[in-house]
Formats: C-alpha cells, sequence, structure tokens
C-alpha cells in the first residue's frame, strides 16, 4: 500500500526524531533546529500532537533555537499507557526536559501544554527561565442557566457513561475512515483551521492501515467531565509565576478551547508578565497566524 | 482464597473471594499500599460470600508503567469487580474507604451501603493549589506492588468538599436508602469532615452496628 501523503506550505518536519523513556513510558520527541542551539521547549494541548507545529516550530527554530517537543503519552506516536493523568504528564514533560538540559530554558505551550506547564513552572521554577502560554489559561466559570439538581443529574450521566466506557475500553479503536473523512471529522473541533492543514495533520497525527486512517490518540483516553480539578488553581499558580511571562488569547471561542475570556484571565497574570489579546482568531493563535504570532514570541524572549 | 482475573482496560485486577455464603456479597477495598490479602483479616459477622479487591498497582493486581493513577481510576476498578459479584456493600479502609465512598455515589442502585474505616491513605492530598516537587523515576521498587507511583500519587490526589458533598447526595438521591454511607472514621480530613454534616451519612457507629443495618436492606 503507497501511503498517501499531502503537503502544506511553510510545513517542515523535524530534523530528527526518537523515542525517550519516561518511567517505563515510550515518549516520541521530535526537534527542529541545530543540535548546538539553546534549547526551547514546545508544548502541545490534549488531543494534539507534535506535529501541530510543522509550520510553528520552523519559523521559532530559524531564530537560532534547538526547538524540542513530543507526543504526550497516548497521544501521536507515543506509547499508549494503561493509566493517563494530570501529574504523570507533568512527570513525563519533566523527563523529556531532564534529557535535553538541567538548565532552565524557555517553553512554549498550547492549551492544555499551558496548564500543565504553569503547575511545573510553579514547583520546579528552576526548570523555565520565560513562558509563553498560549490560551491555556483556564478560568472559573460555571455552567450558565442549569439550576443544581440539573447539574447533579448531568454529573451523575457523566460519571455512569464514564464508568461504562471503561468495561468497553480494552476492545475499543478508533474509526477508520478516508483521509479526507478525518480531517473532515477534526474540521468539527477545529472549525478555522484549512481543509488543506487539516488534511496535513492526518498524514502525521493518523495511520493508514488496510480499512483505512485512523487517528493514533489511544482509544481508551476518554476524560468524564467530573473530577476533583478546579481550573481556578490554574489561575492561582499562574499568579505566582516569577519568570517573563507572556499569555496570548485569542477572541473566538472553539470547542477545543478553554473558553477563558480577557477579564476572566488579566487578574491573574503575574507581575512578571502580561496579556496579549489577538482580535479576531481563535484557540490555534500560532496556527491561523503563525508568522505574526512567532514573531511576538522571538520579541518577548529576546 | 479463590481469586478470579478481571480486565479493567490494560490492567488485570485481582479479585479474592475471601469466604462463601449466601445472601448479599460485601466487598473490601484496601488501604493505601496495603492489599486484599491483608484487608481480608478484617473480622465481621455477614452471611454472605466476602470478596476483597487488589487495587491497580496493589496485591495481585498488575502494574502500569510510569503511573497516571486516580481517585476515580480506582472507582473504576471497584466498579468492575461489582459488575462481577453483583449488588453488594462495601468496606473500606483509608484510600478504600474514599473509594468506597466515591462508588456508592457513582453507582448508587449498586450499593447496598458503604462502611468508611480509618486507614492508610483516607486524607488525600491538599485541597488547593500546591507546589508539589516533581519526581520523575520511580526508583527501584518500580514494577512492584505496591506501585511506587501509586503511593505518590494517590497519597496528593485532592479531594476537595465540594465534590465530594456532590458524591454523597448523589448517594443518597440515587440509592433508595435512608443512610446509604456509614462513617466509622475517627479522623476527618476535611472531605470526611464535609461528608458527615450531609443527609444520609451516619455517623457514630461501629463497623458491625453498619453491616447490621445494611444486612437488613
Amino acid at each position: 500500500m503507497t501511503p498517501e501523503t499531502r503537503s502544506y506550505p511553510g510545513a517542515e518536519r523535524p530534523a530528527r526524531s526518537y523515542r525517550h523513556n519516561a518511567d517505563g513510558v515510550g515518549i516520541a520527541v521530535y526537534e527542529w533546529g541545530a543540535e548546538s542551539n539553546p534549547p526551547l521547549f514546545l508544548v502541545h494541548g490534549g488531543s494534539d500532537f507534535a506535529g501541530t507545529f510543522d509550520v510553528f516550530a520552523p519559523l521559532i527554530a530559524a531564530a537560532g533555537y534547538r526547538v524540542i517537543a513530543w507526543d504526550h503519552r497516548g497521544h501521536g506516536d507515543s506509547q499508549h499507557a494503561a493509566l493517563y493523568g494530570w501529574d504523570a504528564d507533568i512527570r513525563d514533560a519533566l523527563s523529556v526536559m531532564s534529557a535535553i538540559t538541567n538548565k532552565a530554558a524557555p517553553v512554549i505551550a498550547h492549551s492544555k501544554g499551558g496548564a500543565l506547564m504553569m503547575q511545573l513552572a510553579d514547583s520546579c521554577p528552576y526548570r523555565i527561565s520565560a513562558m509563553v502560554n498560549i490560551d491555556g489559561m483556564p478560568s472559573k466559570r460555571r455552567m450558565p442557566d442549569v439550576p443544581d439538581h440539573d447539574q447533579s443529574r448531568l454529573l451523575a450521566d457523566s460519571i455512569g457513561s464514564w464508568l461504562d466506557f471503561r468495561h468497553e475500553a480494552a476492545a475499543s479503536e478508533r474509526k477508520p475512515g478516508t483521509l479526507v473523512d478525518l480531517a473532515q471529522r477534526r474540521g468539527k473541533m477545529n472549525p478555522r483551521l484549512s481543509v488543506e492543514w487539516l488534511e496535513y495533520l492526518v498524514t502525521i497525527g493518523a495511520q493508514q492501515d488496510a480499512d483505512g486512517w485512523r487517528w493514533k490518540l489511544d482509544p481508551t483516553m476518554r476524560f468524564g467531565g467530573f473530577g476533583p480539578w478546579r481550573p481556578e488553581w490554574a489561575s492561582l499558580r499562574m499568579a505566582a509565576l516569577t519568570m517573563p511571562f507572556l499569555g496570548l488569547l485569542g477572541t473566538f471561542d472553539e470547542p477545543m478551547g478553554w473558553g477563558a475570556r480577557p477579564r476572566d484571565v488579566l487578574p491573574w497574570i503575574p507581575s512578571s508578565g502580561r496579556l496579549e489579546v489577538l482580535e479576531g482568531i481563535g484557540h490555534f493563535i500560532h496556527i491561523e497566524e503563525p508568522e505574526r504570532v512567532s514573531k511576538m514570541i522571538l520579541e518577548f524572549l529576546s | 482464597m479463590n481469586t478470579v482475573m478481571l480486565q479493567h482496560n490494560k490492567i488485570t485486577l485481582a479479585l479474592h473471594e475471601v469466604r462463601p455464603g449466601t445472601g448479599r456479597p460485601l466487598l473490601f477495598l484496601h488501604g493505601l499500599g496495603e492489599s486484599a490479602a491483608m484487608m481480608s483479616t478484617l473480622s465481621v459477622n455477614w452471611a454472605g460470600p466476602v470478596w476483597a479487591l487488589d487495587f491497580t498497582g496493589h496485591g495481585e493486581s498488575s502494574v502500569p508503567a510510569g503511573g497516571g493513577y486516580s481517585s476515580e481510576i480506582l472507582m473504576a476498578d471497584a466498579d468492575i469487580a461489582l459488575r462481577h459479584i453483583g449488588e453488594a456493600t462495601v468496606v473500606g479502609r483509608g484510600l478504600g474507604a474514599y473509594i468506597a465512598f466515591l462508588i456508592a455515589g457513582a453507582r448508587p442502585t449498586l450499593m447496598r451501603g458503604a462502611v468508611l474505616l480509618d486507614g492508610p491513605g483516607l486524607a488525600g492530598g491538599a485541597i488547593h493549589a500546591t507546589s508539589n516537587t516533581e519526581i520523575t523515576s520511580g526508583g527501584n521498587r518500580t514494577g512492584m506492588t505496591p506501585d511506587p507511583w501509586a503511593l505518590i500519587e494517590l497519597s496528593r490526589d485532592a479531594r476537595p468538599p465540594t465534590y465530594t458533598t456532590t458524591f454523597a447526595r448523589l448517594a443518597v438521591s440515587g440509592s433508595g436508602i435512608a443512610d446509604p454511607i456509614a462513617v466509622t472514621c475517627k479522623v476527618a480530613p476535611p472531605w470526611v469532615e464535609a461528608i458527615r454534616a450531609e443527609p444520609g451519612v451516619m455517623i457514630d457507629i461501629t463497623l458491625q452496628d453498619a453491616l447490621d443495618i445494611y444486612a437488613a436492606v
């Protein structure tokens, strides 16, 4: 079978890729730029993978950085783990970063990756020299117009459904489709990104089996929609950061975004940082406008 | 003990029949770092069969690489066991008490009472944003039970009172039992303190008295 391929203007696959052993979990790591350049880490969001940086990363690397990204456990080409968790993701990140350098380095992180890295920056401030958070600043927002008893019912349904899924998870697999099908499915979650880009992503983040393409994302990974974690904890950690900090926020809500608005985030921006609001952009700020965003970030880092 | 191996996604769980009996089963859930074998020495008067589960990464259950534990995953372990043994009364110690409590809220029609006992892992971690040091290696006990990642992660998982009171209310509203939760604990971390004040939660009661009440339900 000849694999279908797609190209995309400006997209560049990493110069180096390898597998890192994060205490028994194989993590796929990718690098752009010369190995001798100072390291900079890129962190993707939930349900994404490092290949989503294929346009953005080369722009940062061209400024003289060794840019390192990795697929989180269960994502992209990293190993499907038995368990997934916030702390495990942070630990995997620290394991990858420690294998590259034991010194502080800049981090650019998107969405869930941003929230993960704020926790890492708070607990290990000696590892991160500067942080750019691209729409990864959760805030406390209640579900509007839902009475308490209905919220309890929704919660009960969420828990029951998640538990039911755990019984069947071992046999679950992703639905196959054509390359175009997968791009269209992802388009529902990324409504502002072009068909050409989404089709390109399929060729990186999915695999072509005999019966069609499947996303590589572990099918057993399903978040319950419930749990003890409180989004405001991320805000508290963000406010405590002491390294230079740049927060980027678009103005269009998207299904994969946090729904945070500037007025939710601004009170929690650390005194060492600033928030930039980019009008007319959605959750994938660095994908929608890679040139503008990379220029802004490189100015901040310099 | 008879042991049944059950599949929970990529984990194999060991569910032990401590002793046979007639009637509704009793399920034991052990504390953090303990095992079903340690829990099975608990002396109770119960007519039905008594079962004890090894949680993921404990006892004879398998050990996942690289951790990723949460109390909710252990709640799903308990749910896998309940599907095998059917409607049951559950006794949990320490961490197992918290899991018994969670599953009472999550599967109120399958649970005929949850009895919460003192034991390791009862408290959990902080209930606000903290700066926990990150550790990247499980050390030379990696792959063994109890899994070091279980010990680390489940001793710091958050159990905010606002979260736990919700589960207490789900248990009360969904079970049809007047008092589906019995707290025998002498120790009262914030989540226990919060649920002690909820209707449908019995306090100042012994393990055997609670079991006698649930046996009659």
